[in-house]
């Protein structure tokens, strides 16, 4: 049954699904988490009603990724599921070495998980509250995403220079999911609040530039083999599309939110399709400078690979289930297409 | 400093996973029957269209949504506890334990994750059968997760199905593993208890309501249902449970002697209702026992031979834990059956509780938590010194992280835990106090004479 072929593709393939989870839930929690620390709590200008229109715009951006954040964050649970499952000494040795990083982002989350719904309860009293939690938690788990980033591409070297990096890292996250997040504001919100979500867009995007810049420069000054790899000839001419594109992508995305929103709110839609491809293209550019080393500089896939009878088990339900599971993901966003308006909550 | 307290990385990584496990099973056990019974309203009110059984869905929506993030946020800790605190685990039987908790991944929580928004948001969205279908989803995958790591937990109990080579665990019949011999029993009564959770809490919460003066129906149809409930399941359980442990006989022989407290193999073994066990004198002191009858039930004999601890060397379980959990579930148990029953009895009698009886469902509005704690750690504590049965030893899974990483995380999982019980119960409370005065009123009474779960309505104040 186990044929070498199998034990040699099948890495191949379950570090491909990884890298696809990881890529979706940057994506998909990533607006989430930045619809969060957007969350804004000044005091608004003419503020004569009960409510004020700043808990007003909250509770919208809220009711915006309500339906979708459980769901946003189980990518996640498979980027982990498919790492502990495929790879288990690379999980153990990242693991173990990200071991406070990585615990301080799980209280992140698990302040954010809590507080969306505690905001929402009957503990009217405490609203606020949750609300400042659901923020702060958002920001801890972005900062710590990105210094686990930071961390990774630096081989979990301790001194102030990957510390130095890693914070970079962490900022250059945080900016760029609340670029998503914004763009996914100007797709799901109108108005007043739609309008804000537009000048945070463009704020958002230069910094995350700035970041994507910042990292694309250090990591192959400080990895020779990423170095290497990035600069063969004739590959680099080819290989450069990729930066290439992604900077066109920004220009493009800040002509356009110069212009936004437009009558009957066309192209509402087009800036987080922006952010998605430049997301897309970052991590096709991250991934291209390590793989097929699943721990840079110490562990390949092949080596890290689990036994091929207990990858081909999990293969056959991956190939059955994740169909599904985008059918019904799918489903989900039509069932809760369109603006998104008060929380109306059950 | 943590060395002289004697807490090393094993200890710590010991506690700081019984805490974070314990704290996060509070939550599904609720919710994995509380989506059930949700369903079995929503669905009352699609083919009656009786507007009570919504009011009912509504409120319990609203409180089903809350514990489920909680076990969602605690949730999502654990599957990256077996990275940071187990590499051991995973490096000698992830091969197993991998592909189990994948497919939990795939097949439930995906299915529960994305349902639960359509199913908390999408009410006004679709029509009402569509959105039950979802309710139905949303079920399935609750329990689907049970099922794939209730499967790797039996299998670190009784494992079978596989190979060694070089000392790693190797899969060579998925079917063997999933079906292990301590997993249907495992299944079952976890499954069981999840019902008696949900039906205890639904009960308590609305007797609640109705003692701060909620004239309304949806309560008391509530309450009525989660009585039936355990009533149903409660002697179903006891018998599930003595199956149980009668295959734990079988395979963990050490782990039932500890349960029992008996320290030497003895014929016409008596059952001990109390006593504390003494590991140093290998003996029980102050017993309170009913003669030959642990030998009756679990050989079925009255002369049947159970093996002591004696028989095991120093390869035991610890006994105390396991002799006072046991007794705290079966106790609670049977504590539940007695409640349900003589609460059905009363509400055949009266349409109206009694306060007396609503207070005692007040009080046991979190008694499903004692007894599936109690349960899980003699299950757990049960299989020391292994954390896979005569394969992997705890001592040898544990992580290299240094105690202090360990001690701090810990001590960060503590404070919020203990946060968000507070929040959680306070807002528990809120939520029925509010529901007393606003929410739900009901327009139109239940058809009379309607079935068993509607509430007959005699008095005028529960037209309400
Ligand atoms: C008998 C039931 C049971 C047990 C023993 C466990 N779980 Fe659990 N878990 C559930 C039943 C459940 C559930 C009912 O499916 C939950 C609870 C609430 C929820 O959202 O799903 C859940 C949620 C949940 C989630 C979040 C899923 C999501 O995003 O929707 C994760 C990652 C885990 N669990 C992981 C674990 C791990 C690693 C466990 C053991 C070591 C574990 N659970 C024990
Ligand atoms: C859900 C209810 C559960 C509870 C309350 C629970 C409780 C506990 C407790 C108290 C311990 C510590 C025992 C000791 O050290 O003396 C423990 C250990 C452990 N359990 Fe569980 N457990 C549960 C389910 C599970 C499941 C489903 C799995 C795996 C699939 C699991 C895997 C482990 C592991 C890996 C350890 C660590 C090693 C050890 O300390 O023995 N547990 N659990
Ligand atoms: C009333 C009689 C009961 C009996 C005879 C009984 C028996 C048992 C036994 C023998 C075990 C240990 C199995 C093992 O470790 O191999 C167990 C575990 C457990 N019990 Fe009970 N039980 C009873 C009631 C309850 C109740 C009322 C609940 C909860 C509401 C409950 C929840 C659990 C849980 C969660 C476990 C751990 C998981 C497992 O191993 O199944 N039990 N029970």
């Amino acid at each position: 049954m186990i044929t070498q072929a199998a034990t040699d593709w099948l890495p191949i393939v379950f570090i491909a699904l990884m890298g696809l989870s990881v890529l979706v839930y940057a994506i998909l929690d990533g607006y989430d988490l930045g619809v969060g620390i957007l969350l804004p709590f000044a005091a608004s200008p003419n503020d004569s009603s009960p409510v004020s229109r700043e808990e007003l715009q909250r509770d919208t951006m809220i009711a915006s990724i309500g339906p979708f954040w459980d769901a946003n964050e189980t990518w996640l649970v498979l980027a982990i599921g498919l790492l502990l499952i495929a790879f288990p000494t690379a999980h153990s040795l990242i693991l173990t070495n990200l071991y406070i990083p990585a615990a301080i982002m799980l209280i992140g989350l698990i302040i954010r998980g809590v507080a969306f719904d505690f905001r929402a309860k009957a503990a009217v009293d405490h609203k606020h509250t949750w609300d400042r939690a659901f923020k702060a938690g958002s920001l801890l788990t972005t900062l710590t995403q990105g210094y686990m980033l930071g961390q990774y591409v630096m081989g979990f070297e301790s001194n102030w220079q990957a510390q130095l990096f890693s914070m970079l890292s962490a900022l250059g996250v945080t900016a760029a999911y609340c670029y998503i997040g914004a763009a996914w504001l100007i797709l799901k919100t109108e108005s007043d609040l739609q309008q804000r979500a537009v000048a945070w867009a463009r704020r958002a995007g230069r910094a995350t530039l700035m970041g994507v810049l910042a990292v694309s420069l250090i990591n192959p000054i400080v990895n020779p083999g990423v170095f290497d790899r990035w600069f063969q000839f004739p590959l680099v001419m080819f290989l450069l599309l990729i930066p290439t594109l992604c900077f066109l992508c920004f220009i493009a995305n800040d002509l356009l939110l110069k212009r936004l929103p437009k009558a009957k709110d066309r192209h509402c839609w087009l800036p987080f399709l922006l952010v998605s491809i430049i997301f897309s293209l970052c991590f096709c550019g991250l991934a291209f400078s390590f793989f097929p080393e699943i721990v840079p500089g110490e562990l390949n896939i092949w080596q890290a690979a689990s036994a091929t009878e207990s990858l081909q088990f999990i293969f056959y339900g991956v190939v059955i289930v994740m169909p599904l599971i985008l059918l019904y993901t799918l489903f989900s966003y039509k069932v809760f297409h369109g603006k998104s308006t008060e929380l109306n909550y059950h | 400093m943590l060395d002289t307290l004697g807490l090393d990385t094993q200890i710590l990584s010991r506690i700081q996973f019984a805490t974070n496990i314990s704290f996060h099973i509070l939550f599904p056990t609720i919710t994995i029957a509380l989506c059930w019974i949700l369903l079995f309203f929503k669905l009352r009110f699609d083919f009656t269209a009786n507007p009570v059984w919504m009011r009912a869905y509504r409120f319990w929506v609203k409180i089903f949504a809350l514990t489920f993030a909680l076990g969602v946020v605690s949730g999502v800790t654990m599957s990256f506890q077996f990275g940071t605190n187990w590499p051991g685990f995973m490096e000698k039987v992830g091969n197993v334990a991998g592909p189990l908790l994948g497919y939990e991944v795939l097949t439930a929580f995906f299915l529960e994750a994305t349902f639960l928004g359509i199913m908390l948001f999408g009410l006004n969205r679709l029509p009402s059968k569509v959105h039950s279908l979802c309710v139905f989803f949303v079920a399935i995958g609750t329990t689907l997760s049970a099922f794939w790591i209730l499967a790797l937990n039996s299998w670190m109990q009784t494992p079978a199905g596989f190979e060694l080579r070089d000392g790693v665990v190797y899969p060579n019949d998925w079917l063997a593993i999933i079906f292990n011999p301590s997993f249907p029993y495992r299944l079952a009564h976890v499954l069981l208890a999840s019902g008696l959770t949900a039906a205890f809490f639904v009960a308590g919460l609305s007797a609640y309501r109705i003692l701060k003066g909620d004239q309304k129906q949806a309560p008391r149809l509530a309450l009525k249902t989660g009585l039936i409930l355990a009533a149903l399941l409660a002697p179903l359980q006891a018998f599930v449970g003595d199956l149980h442990g009668l295959n734990t006989l079988q395979h963990q022989p050490q782990k039932i002697a500890a349960m029992e407290g008996i320290w030497h193999t003895e014929k016409g073994a008596p059952l001990l209702l109390f006593a504390i066990p003494d590991e140093q004198q290998k003996t029980n002191h102050f017993p309170i026992a009913l003669p030959k009858m642990a030998s009756l039930i679990l050989t079925h004999e009255l002369e049947g031979e159970i093996k002591g601890l004696n028989a095991f060397k120093d390869n035991h379980p610890p006994v105390k834990p396991l002799f006072f959990a046991f007794r705290i579930m079966v106790g609670t148990g049977l504590l539940m059956l007695l409640v349900a029953w003589v609460g059905c009895y009363q509400l055949r009698k009266a349409n109206e509780p009694p306060r007396w009886l609503l207070k005692l469902l007040v009080a046991m509005t979190f008694s499903g938590w004692l007894a599936t704690l109690a349960g899980w750690y003699v299950t757990e504590i049960g299989r020391q010194p292994w954390l896979v049965s005569g394969i992997l030893k705890t001592a040898d899974a544990v992580t290299s992280v240094a105690a202090t990483h360990v001690g701090l995380s810990l001590l960060l999982y503590l404070s919020v835990y203990g946060l968000l019980m507070w929040a959680y119960i306070h807002t528990l409370k809120v939520m029925a106090l509010k529901s007393v005065s606003v929410e739900e009123f009901e327009t139109t009474p239940p058809a009379a004479g309607a079935n068993l779960t509607n509430l007959p309505m005699s008095t005028p104040r529960n037209t309400l």
